[in-house]
């Protein structure tokens, strides 16, 4: 496939924002049951919500540009019973208003307690809201992974491998930004932070490695014989019908070499993972350049590991596309 | 339950390209126009087209077929780009199983041109919306037209007939019949599309002579040797000398 940077920058920064929030409301559950220090209300949870906001709405901005018509867009929220793109524009701005909400509780002090649970802790409306968030961040990354993993003619994708990919890569760069965040603004949740975010880079490591693991072995279904329907090994394509492209030839070819594309799973495989480790290692004692560092190096890596991620998926229509003339 | 669909005989299909411009003449004229090009004298001129006509090699040479292969939708049964189109704008009509983009509800997402394996659907850069072949849906039912005329136009255009249109459904239709009878296959039946669209095989005419077809083993003269046995360059009579 050709990997457009519109969607590139939507997941990824749609992915980073959703970590971000979990990695707020992790904080803030551990707060509540006293296993953390309390950190400010709002600089840390209001202005991490909002840099959470600012991030989704770049994704959503860099969505526009993929449309051929984005002033119909709105069309979009219509089919959720059967098209995962669908749930995914429902679930965005869902996901947008809770953070919002959120972010403006943690920003106002609003907390009156609503109910208190047995065990007397109270619950506020930023825990609900926050409940609420979680809820809709895993859906917005399954939504996400589940509109290229449902595709079955790409094999590459086919897999729950992809949902596992999108989880967990988006929450280890939300959880590496909170860390960095948390260096400027509340600097006693760093080591909790940056920590999660090694183990969870680490568990993104192995599960983007098994995928990687797994697409270099897939056998293609489709092959020239089921594509024309005619039974010889050596079919040759002599003519694709036209001599210039078409989006045929655009929009499902990569056109890099193969060495092109082992530089760039080596890169991600560095950018995302190892160095992102690394620096994780060296910022738990709460360097604010440190970790911001690791932020922009893992967050680079990811656009790398999308734009592979797109460009490894073959589609078998480009089958009958194979030679000009 | 009716679903059209296009019989395309490779048999007969000369890749005369006939299809391709009768259709793009059609249909950039008809409702699913304009079907705009691009830089179209240029050095690399590009468009949008619902057919396109490819050739393959089939073999090694000399024992090599050259095999061309019209391309279009294939109005699936399941079709797997309808389900995940976003806004409904690509959906599957009921009473005849045509696959269409309404052109209004597109948003030009791409989407459902990486749900179809075939590559049947593009984008049409001008409008910015996807298309595809329609089966001629503006023709097929046009009263206004001789009923000779009322098929798709890429059916009217062939000049070998290699182009056969009808209801697949009804087992009496001349597509039907041609599926069942001649060998018709469907695409990719690998991803379980139920292509409506079907393709009918090369074919070859040979005749199977077996030697006692040349040969009268049980001629009776032969048998008793009653006759001389003469050489196989010499001339022969039936039932007088005997090969």
């Amino acid at each position: 496939m050709h990997p457009a940077f519109s969607v590139i920058f939507l997941t990824t920064f749609i992915g980073a924002a959703q970590g971000l929030f979990l990695a707020l409301f992790t904080a803030q559950s551990y707060a509540a049951f006293k296993l953390l220090p309390q950190p400010d209300s709002q600089a840390f949870y209001g202005w991490g919500s909002l840099l959470a906001l600012a991030l989704l709405a770049l994704g959503l901005g860099a969505s526009f540009f993929h449309l051929g018509h984005p002033e119909r867009a709105w069309r979009t929220a219509t089919k959720w019973r059967t098209s995962w793109l669908s749930r995914e524009v429902i679930v965005l701005p869902a996901f947008m208003g809770v953070v919002f909400l959120y972010g403006l509780a943690h920003w106002l002090d609003w907390h009156p307690v609503l109910v208190t649970l047995p065990s007397g802790l109270p619950v506020d409306p930023t825990a609900v809201l926050g409940v609420v968030g979680t809820v809709l961040a895993f859906a917005l990354f399954v939504c996400t992974a589940m509109i290229y993993a449902c595709l079955k003619f790409l094999a590459e994708w086919h897999s729950p491998l992809t949902v596992a990919n999108y989880i967990l890569l988006g929450s280890a760069s939300g959880f590496t930004l909170a860390a960095a965040f948390a260096a400027l603004a509340a600097p006693e949740l760093v080591g909790f932070l940056a920590g999660w975010a090694a183990i969870i880079t680490a568990l993104g490591l192995i599960s983007r490695a098994a995928s990687l693991f797994r697409n270099a072995r897939l056998k293609p279904k489709s092959s020239l014989r089921t594509a024309i329907g005619v039974k010889h090994p050596r079919i040759v394509q002599k003519a694709q019908g036209f001599m210039g492209g078409s989006f045929n030839t655009r929009e499902f070819f990569h056109g890099r070499t193969v060495a092109v594309l082992r530089v760039v799973k080596w890169g991600f495989l560095m950018g995302v993972f190892v160095v992102p480790l690394l620096l994780l290692g060296f910022g738990l004692r709460g360097s604010a350049e440190v970790l911001s560092l690791a932020f922009a190096v893992q967050y680079s890596g990811l656009l790398a590991e999308r734009w592979f991620f797109f460009a490894q998926a073959n589609h078998p229509q480009n089958l009958y596309y194979q030679s000009i003339a | 339950m009716t679903q059209l669909a296009l019989v395309i005989d490779l048999n007969v299909c000369v890749g005369c390209h006939a299809c391709v411009t009768s259709c793009k003449e059609w249909n950039t004229a008809g409702a699913a126009g304009p079907m705009g090009d691009q830089n179209p004298y240029g050095a690399d001129p590009t468009g949008t087209f619902f057919n396109r006509v490819q050739t393959f090699e089939v073999g090694e040479f000399p024992n090599t077929e050259t095999v061309h292969f019209p391309k279009s939708c294939l109005h699936c049964e399941e079709p797997p780009c309808v389900p995940v189109c976003p806004t409904g704008a690509s959906y599957k009509r009921k009473e005849d199983g045509i696959v269409l983009v309404d052109y209004d509800k597109c948003i030009g997402c791409k989407y459902c041109s990486w749900a179809c394996p075939y590559g049947a659907r593009e984008l049409d850069e001008q409008q910015q919306v996807m298309k595809k072949c329609t089966l001629c849906v503006d023709r097929i039912y046009d009263m206004s037209m001789d009923e000779a005329d009322r098929k798709p136009s890429c059916v009217k255009a062939c000049p070998t007939s290699a182009r056969l249109f009808g209801d697949i459904h009804d087992p009496e239709s001349v597509v039907s019949v041609a599926i069942r009878e001649s060998g018709g296959y469907a695409l990719m039946p690998e991803w379980g599309t139920h292509p409506a669209n079907h393709y009918l095989p090369r074919r070859k005419t040979r005749i199977k002579i077996h030697e006692d077809e040349l040969e009268r083993a049980d001629n009776p003269l032969k048998v008793d040797r009653q006759l001389p046995k003469p050489a196989m360059s010499e001339p022969t009579l039936d039932d007088v000398t005997t090969w």
